[in-house]
């Protein structure tokens, strides 16, 4: 009690205050502006109402993973709004690049990380909101999950968005041109996408596209998806997947704070 | 009513500091890296503002006053030299210069989605305040710069004027004891302008340092304490306007005599504070070195010797003569706004 803080401990406690601060401000802005939830939610819909039904003859093919079409299907497409919803947004930052906004707040004597993990906390708890919504839109189909399960999804895809939203921010830090960034975005996502097993289960696959697939992190947390949605929490594949995720985004995180420090020049 | 609207916009911090120099820059360097090798934005200048001046940097556009702007408010790390912020140490002591200094850039700061009362409370517990004292400051800023009415709109839309005094005000927060203005009435009309310029010196007059750039001749002439004029990343000249015009030539007194041209050529010509006479068209063509204290003494020494003024004119050089000395090229060619994607590609 009293003893005046140390100039180490200083700095985390203004990291944390600033990325409070600025994580309010986003999330006023999205509060203000909720259509982009919808927005972001559209594509998943459209796949859980057009797409999975499809599965339903699909699921009893060899190979197919246990659980049922929706519990097979719906964890994919879980990972697939984690991964893909927080790609994309890196183009608000080119706006308020553009705009003269974040040289504005650079300016002040605000933490530099702050001005990253603001916008990303942000980003995830839109994210997990979604993600939430998803799965709770999916259970009237035949879609079951322990709500310990849900909490463990929830935080895996936490993981996934602060891992997305930093890449994204890095690549507009450093592009600073929307196509640039579009063109880079849709090349790298597809394959990202087609190598996850979001859309049929990699289990399918033959050899050299699993091996190939191996690469592909998000692939590990398809894996570890569809282990927590048949309750097998416990499986390694979980815990292979949060932490190959956990280390992947604190690696992004750093890529992403350095460029935000530097950047702007 | 001028007392009260001071301490309102310079806020308490401001005031009661010791005097001496805000900026004091020793070789200040940065070079642009590219694949077509280096280009030296800013090729080492040397820098002192003191307290509570109007300090401008005059140039083209492409001289190098953005970057060097950019480096003194931490923005842009110097690749060479150092300087002195408010104090601090530029590159040692980053945050305590982000602490003393408030800066506005050529573009907009504020989020077009968001209102202007919103972002400067915002602007100010970035700043470390707490929110009901952000909340009064504001409150306070947006009274003095007559943004009141528009408080709580978006920024979007606001009128040019309103959204560079709302600029003004992100930049003025905290009440910074040195203020950087890049081009500050860059796009303003007359009105604005003029309404600008008489915040600038309001600031000032409340105890603060203001350091703008601009490309504009009429303003670093009339707003400007001292200035630097600035050209391919080198200082050319330095002090204020008036000093400056001086350099060229002196300033020009054209007098028209009664009686005999040439007694009163002889008798000026004379004077030690002339510099050069002449007789053209039948009137005396002078060139001395301070025109307003010259005229008064050419007066008295021409009535001494009985000899009869019937006109006087006086004329100074402009601070294009000066920068038309020092760099072979006049400003007021260049001074066209570049387009928008010169910035990115200048930098």
């Amino acid at each position: 009690m009293g003893r005046p803080l140390s100039r180490g401990e200083e700095v985390v406690v203004r990291a944390f205050r600033d990325t409070w601060l600025v994580f309010r401000r986003y999330l006023g802005m999205t509060v203000r502006n909720p259509a982009w939830i919808v927005i972001g939610m559209l594509q998943p819909l459209l796949y859980l109402f057009l797409f999975a039904p499809l599965l339903k003859s699909v699921a009893s093919i060899r190979g197919f993973p246990a659980g049922g079409a929706y519990n097979v299907f719906v964890p994919g497409l879980v990972i697939q709004l984690g991964a893909f919803g927080a790609a994309f947004v890196g183009f608000t930052l080119i706006a308020e690049l553009r705009a003269g906004v974040v040289e504005r707040m650079r300016v002040t004597p605000v933490s530099r990380i702050a001005l990253l993990l603001g916008r990303a906390l942000r980003d995830i708890l839109v994210l997990v909101v979604e993600s939430l919504l998803l799965v709770l839109l999916a259970l009237p189909f035949g879609l079951s999950i322990h709500p310990s399960g849900l909490a463990v999804i929830l935080a895996l895809q936490a993981l996934i968005g602060l891992l997305m939203a930093s890449l994204s921010y890095t690549l507009a830090l450093v592009l600073r041109d929307e196509g640039q960034l579009a063109g880079v975005l849709t090349t790298a996502t597809l394959p990202l996408l087609l190598l996850s097993g979001v859309l049929l289960p990699l289990s399918l696959a033959p050899d050299w596209l699993q091996t190939v697939a191996d690469f592909n992190p998000l692939s590990y947390a398809v894996d570890a998806a569809r282990a927590v949605f048949n309750d097998h929490l416990t499986d390694v594949s979980v815990l292979k997947g949060v932490v190959i995720l956990a280390v992947l985004a604190a690696g992004s995180v750093v890529l992403a704070a350095r460029s935000f420090n530097r950047a702007i020049a | 009513m001028r007392v009260t609207a001071t301490s309102d916009l310079v806020g308490h911090e401001a005031r009661n500091r010791d005097a001496g120099p805000v900026i004091e820059a020793t070789g200040l360097r940065h070079t642009f890296r590219s694949r077509r090798g280096n280009v030296d934005a800013v090729a080492g200048i040397d820098l002192r503002v003191e307290a509570r001046e109007i300090f401008g940097f005059l140039g083209p556009n492409g001289a190098g006053k953005t970057t060097t702007l950019r480096m003194l408010s931490t923005l842009l790390p110097p690749t060479g030299g150092e300087a002195r912020v408010a104090g601090h140490d530029l590159v040692r002591e980053p945050r305590r210069v982000r602490e003393s200094i408030g800066y506005v850039g050529q573009q907009n700061g504020a989020d077009r989605q968001v209102t202007g009362r919103t972002e400067l409370e915002f602007q100010g517990t970035l700043y470390g305040m707490g929110r009901s004292a952000a909340r009064r400051r504001a409150a306070e800023l947006l009274a003095t710069l007559d943004l009141e009415e528009v408080a709580d709109r978006n920024t979007g839309t606001y009128s040019g004027g309103q959204r560079r005094r709302l600029d003004i005000g992100l930049g003025l927060i905290h009440g910074p004891r040195l203020l950087f203005l890049d081009e500050p009435t860059s796009g303003l009309d007359p009105q604005g302008r003029a309404r600008l310029w008489d915040e600038v010196r309001r600031l000032r007059e409340g105890g603060m340092t203001i350091f703008l750039t601009t490309h504009y001749l009429d303003e670093a002439d009339a707003l400007c304490d001292r200035l630097a004029i600035i050209d391919h990343g080198r200082i050319v000249a330095e002090g204020t306007p008036d000093e400056l015009k001086r350099q060229i030539a002196g300033d020009a007194v054209t007098l028209g005599v009664g009686g005999d041209v040439q007694v009163a050529l002889d008798l000026l010509a004379g004077q030690p504070f002339v510099r050069e006479a002449s007789v053209d068209g039948g009137a005396i063509r002078l060139y001395v070195d301070r025109g307003e204290t010259a005229l008064p003494a050419l007066l008295r020494v021409l009535t001494e010797a009985g000899i009869e003024l019937r006109t006087t004119s006086l004329a100074r050089p402009s601070l294009d003569d000066v920068f038309l000395r020092q760099t072979g090229r006049s400003l007021r060619e260049q001074a066209a706004p570049a387009p928008d994607w010169a910035r990115w590609v200048g930098r």
